[in-house]
């Protein structure tokens, strides 16, 4: 078994209001060295399989299809075997 | 003049919208269910507001994929019309046919409130009975209305009159170029996030969308020249 865990935020380009809100509220609390906050999702996703190459091809495949929509978001993902 | 209506697991605008096809126009209206794999009965498709499947991933995210999505994709390269209402605009985005994305509201709250949109491009079958440049008045109610495009895609939309509808005064959801609603290159899909559905009668508060569904029927009459 395979573990793809697939991180996905918004691109760089693409303005956060979520990130800038909780950017905001940590400066209030002080943490004025903060520069900025991006928030994402983070997924886990099992591929039953022990073909690294071949889970790598798929799990990729699975990000362009459906789980980011790349008009607005990128991704990055590590697999492990579990 | 033959519309579908169709329904995701999730869609809360169907009945709205089939009862505006109906009392607007009085012509046959279908509601669709998202299993269905053939389209070709029908003249006119819409896409309604609503939660398909939960919003879960992303708004419009997992219904691109329902079968009846094949069927609309086909409809649309067919020349046939196809129009998005909110979360309808927001699968059309997912599935492609649109350009851009629809991302969280800059406030990130759901906004409801009826708001005054610009006509901008009265040259399309959905918007043919508005005047350009005309104010009119129509409900939006989402959480994800947020349009995103990127500047050069903009560009291009902007040379092609793809900008349909702009909110007229402030921008409730902090779209790119107050984006309301637009429409795809060819000018036979219209994506929108107010609702027109809900402004068919002055009882509702407005009459403002009327006129989107009466553009249909005419400019496909002219079309057909029934």
């Amino acid at each position: 078994m395979i573990l793809a865990k697939i991180h996905v935020t918004l691109k760089q380009s693409v303005l956060d209001p979520q990130g800038s809100t909780v950017t905001k509220s940590l400066h209030a609390l002080g943490y004025d060295e903060v520069e900025d906050v991006r928030i994402g999702k983070f997924m886990e996703v099992k591929v039953n399989t022990d073909d690294r190459k071949a889970a790598e091809e798929r799990v990729r495949e699975m990000c362009e299809k459906l789980l980011v929509n790349t008009v607005i978001e990128t991704y990055s993902f590590e697999l492990s075997e579990v | 003049m033959k519309f579908a209506v169709i329904v995701f697991p999730g869609s809360n605008c169907d009945i709205d919208t089939i009862k505006a096809i109906e009392d607007v126009l009085q012509q046959p209206v279908d509601a669709v269910w998202h299993h269905e794999t053939d389209l070709s009965p029908y003249d006119c498709i819409f896409l309604p507001g609503g939660f398909s499947y939960g919003d879960y991933l992303r708004t419009g995210a997992i219904a691109q994929f329902s079968p009846v999505m094949e069927q609309v994709k086909k409809a649309a390269e067919e020349g046939k019309w196809v129009v998005g209402i909110c979360n309808g605009f927001q699968i059309l985005t997912e599935t492609g046919l649109l350009p851009g994305a629809l991302r969280h509201n800059n406030s990130l709250q759901f906004v409801c409130e009826t708001v005054p949109v610009v006509v901008e491009n009265n040259n399309t079958p959905f918007t043919a009975d508005y005047e350009p440049g005309q104010v009119i008045r129509i409900p939006i109610a989402h959480g994800e209305g947020n349009y995103y495009v990127d500047d050069e895609t903009l560009q291009k939309m902007k040379a092609n009159h793809q900008i349909v509808f702009r909110y007229a005064d402030k921008n409730p959801n902090g779209s790119v170029d107050n984006i309301a609603g637009i429409c795809n290159e060819r000018g036979n899909v219209l994506g929108m996030m107010p609702h027109p559905e809900r402004a068919v009668d002055a009882l509702l508060g407005s009459s403002d969308g009327r006129a989107l569904f009466t553009s249909i029927l005419r400019k496909w009459e002219e079309k057909h020249d029934a």
